[in-house]
């Protein structure tokens, strides 16, 4: 990793996202650094893949802008935006691994493709990165025989295939149980530290919004824009919107502020 | 309780003062019972002028479920929309928490869609707007298309090889079966239209030149090509749309693989690749359909039979016949694809993709057939 912490490295400025005409968000401003372990947070329903989507360039904003390191994403070329894009690795929600490849296969495809290694030093990296997400033995599975939370995991082996400099999660945790939960939390502390990797993640789960979060974007849907970015646990602590701090508590807090 | 002594569920009102009114709920509230239309209801209630406060009370109900808050919600609605003012204390317990939870996350506006009366002329617009979108879909992916094909001309095409010969196994020799038996039928039957005429005259001899030409310069290309737009058109668009309902086809780009080269491309070489050679294969089947019948039934020697196709079919005609069917492959494989990659996210559309590919390719493919045919004739070949 060559860059320096804490500068910025996604940088979103003004994002308007709409489906046709129905509006998803509005006026959307926050800058993700280096090394920052970014949380998208907001009710369901509130727009949090959907954003997902304009940063790892599947959807093209309605208005505003997409920022990589300064390079403006959405108004680079075709070449440059595909340069950038392979710098980057998404778990998809739904694990979205190839269903006609072997486990194996799904997270050697793009290593096969972008990298020279041979045969033998790819079935190596393959086979570790199963074991990092505890799937090892599994090599020669199709996908549709193992259950949803391992097709996650799989899903994850192959995000990191390329050691992405980031990495987007969507709903990681959903699906797993509480251990592999918690292991995917340290799991993705331990890539931050080591790799320096960015990391952009799409969760409920308040214990590991404060186990791992650094920073964060909160996204309501009633005012269709977003309610405030920072450090959640200093949102919790210093924010004075209801709506952030009815979703930080679970809404159990809301008796005692009321009372 | 047995059904036959419920009391259905009954509503009355009782004015308490100008401009309260209390709603007094009585007998069963359940599934089973039948129950006034709560439209009615709310023309009752809008018939009390002033009204400020509405009191629900059902302290003797003989039982309920969902039909009941589901009854109460739209009075509530409707009060709302009113600025009338609902108690519900009266009610049991459980009703009013539940009536809590479902008033609890207000409707999400613009959230709602609405089933708008369409005039005819609105519809026809759509229409033409739909067709308009689709026509624009299509220079699209014809254009995606030929890039990938520039790509794999420069080198530069991600895909993996084993893909290709995969598909080629499935496109070509997997089809064999179907194909054979199929071309040889139409063979036959193409024999017997025939014979039926000539051998007024006598003139058996000549159902050779018949299925010999009716099939190479026609029905060989025809033929596989119908057979293969239902069976390997309307797969493609399956696989690419499941691929889509499942975020693969995301999880490729997001790789920085583009999908047109990687599943796209393979599809389509394998299918024009394997076309001409099935189109082949059918031809000498139906001419060899045409000899059975010829030689079992009428006066005609095998031999006889062979020297007259000899004579009667060309290298042109084969080579008619094979570039008719390098077209269709590259109609279906299009249209299969096409429909596949701009499949919508569930599973109904994965259907509604397969059966578009396969009704759009039959069309493009008699088109595209009618246009040849045409050509061939005013060239004289
Ligand atoms: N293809 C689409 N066409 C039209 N509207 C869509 C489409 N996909 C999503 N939406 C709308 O966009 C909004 C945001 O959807 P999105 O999937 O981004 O929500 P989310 O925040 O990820 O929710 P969840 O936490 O449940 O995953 C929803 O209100 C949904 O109705
Ligand atoms: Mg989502």
């Amino acid at each position: 990793m060559t860059s320096a912490m804490n500068t910025p490295h996604i940088t979103v400025t003004n994002l308007t996202m709409a489906y046709g005409d129905f509006l998803i968000q509005r006026d959307l401003n926050f800058t993700i650094d280096h090394g920052d372990i970014f949380i998208i947070m907001g009710g369901s329903g509130c727009g949090k893949s959907t954003l997902l989507r304009h940063l790892i360039g599947l959807q093209r904003p309605a208005q505003g802008d997409v920022f990589y390191d300064q390079q403006d994403f959405w108004h680079a070329s075709d070449e440059e935006r595909v340069r950038i894009i392979r710098r980057i690795g998404v778990l998809y929600q739904s694990g979205a691994l190839f269903s006609s490849l072997t486990l194996a296969e799904n997270i050697a495809l793009p290593l096969g493709e972008f990298t020279h290694m041979n045969g033998r030093e790819i079935g190596d990296i393959v086979s570790y990165k199963l074991a990092l997400v505890g799937l090892a033995g599994f090599e020669d599975y199709y996908p549709s025989e193992i259950s949803g939370g391992m097709q996650k995991r799989a899903g994850l082996a192959r995000a990191m295939a390329l050691d992405p400099e980031i990495l987007f999660f969507d709903e990681p945790s959903a699906g797993l149980d509480p251990v592999s939960a918690r292991l995917l939390d340290d799991l993705i502390v331990s890539l931050r530290d080591t790799l320096g990797t960015t990391i952009v993640v799409v969760t409920h789960e308040l214990a590991s919004i404060f186990a791992i979060g650094t920073n964060s974007v909160f996204l309501d849907p009633d005012t269709k824009t977003m309610l405030a970015t920072g450090s959640p646990k200093k949102l919790l602590a210093e924010s004075s919107d209801a709506k952030i701090i009815q979703f930080l508590t679970r809404g159990e807090s809301n008796a005692n502020k009321s009372a | 309780m047995s059904v036959a002594e419920t009391v259905s569920g009954q509503v009355s009102f009782i004015p308490v003062d100008g401009s309260t009114v209390a709603m007094q709920l009585t007998g069963s509230w359940s599934n089973e019972a039948s129950i006034k239309p709560v439209e009615q209801v709310l023309e009752d209630l809008s018939a009390f002028k002033n009204l400020k406060l509405v009191l629900l009370r059902a302290q003797d109900l003989a039982g309920w479920d969902s039909r009941l808050p589901a009854y109460l919600l739209k009075i509530f609605n409707y009060c709302q929309t009113q600025h009338i003012e609902v108690d519900m204390s009266g009610l049991p317990e459980g009703a009013q928490a539940l009536l809590k939870l479902a008033r609890a996350v207000p409707e999400r506006a613009g959230a709602r869609r609405t089933a708008q009366q369409k005039s005819t002329l609105a519809e026809i617009g759509k229409a033409v707007l739909n067709g308009l979108k689709d026509a624009k879909g299509l220079l699209a992916f014809i254009g995606e298309t030929l890039l990938a094909f520039i790509a794999l001309i420069q080198a530069k095409a991600r895909f993996r090889t084993i893909d290709i010969f995969l598909c080629i196994q499935d496109a070509g020799p997997a089809a064999l079966p179907i194909v054979t038996l199929i071309s040889l039928l139409v063979g036959l039957i193409l024999a017997f239209v025939g014979a039926v005429q000539l051998a007024m005259f006598g003139a058996q001899i000549y159902i050779a030149d018949l299925v010999g030409l009716g099939t190479v310069r026609e029905m060989g290309a025809l033929m596989t090509a119908v057979i293969m737009s239902g069976r390997t058109g309307a797969a493609y668009a399956a696989q690419l749309g499941t691929m889509n309902v499942n975020s693969e086809i995301d999880a490729l780009k997001t790789m920085g693989i583009s999908p047109m080269q990687f599943l796209v491309l393979p599809r389509m070489l394998a299918l024009i690749l394997m076309m001409p050679l099935l189109c082949l294969y059918a031809d000498l089947m139906g001419m060899l359909g045409g000899a059975m019948v010829t030689v079992s039934a009428f006066d005609v020697s095998l031999i006889q039979y062979y020297n007259e196709t000899q004579k009667a079919v060309d290298l042109t005609d084969f080579g008619i016949g094979l570039f008719k069917s390098l077209v269709f492959a590259a109609l279906i494989a299009t249209a299969g694809c096409m429909r596949g990659m701009q499949c919508g996210r569930s599973a109904s559309a994965v259907g509604d993709a397969a059966t578009a590919a396969v009704v759009n390719s039959i069309v493009y493919i008699v088109v595209a057939d009618s246009v040849i045919t045409l050509i061939c004739d005013r060239l004289g070949i």
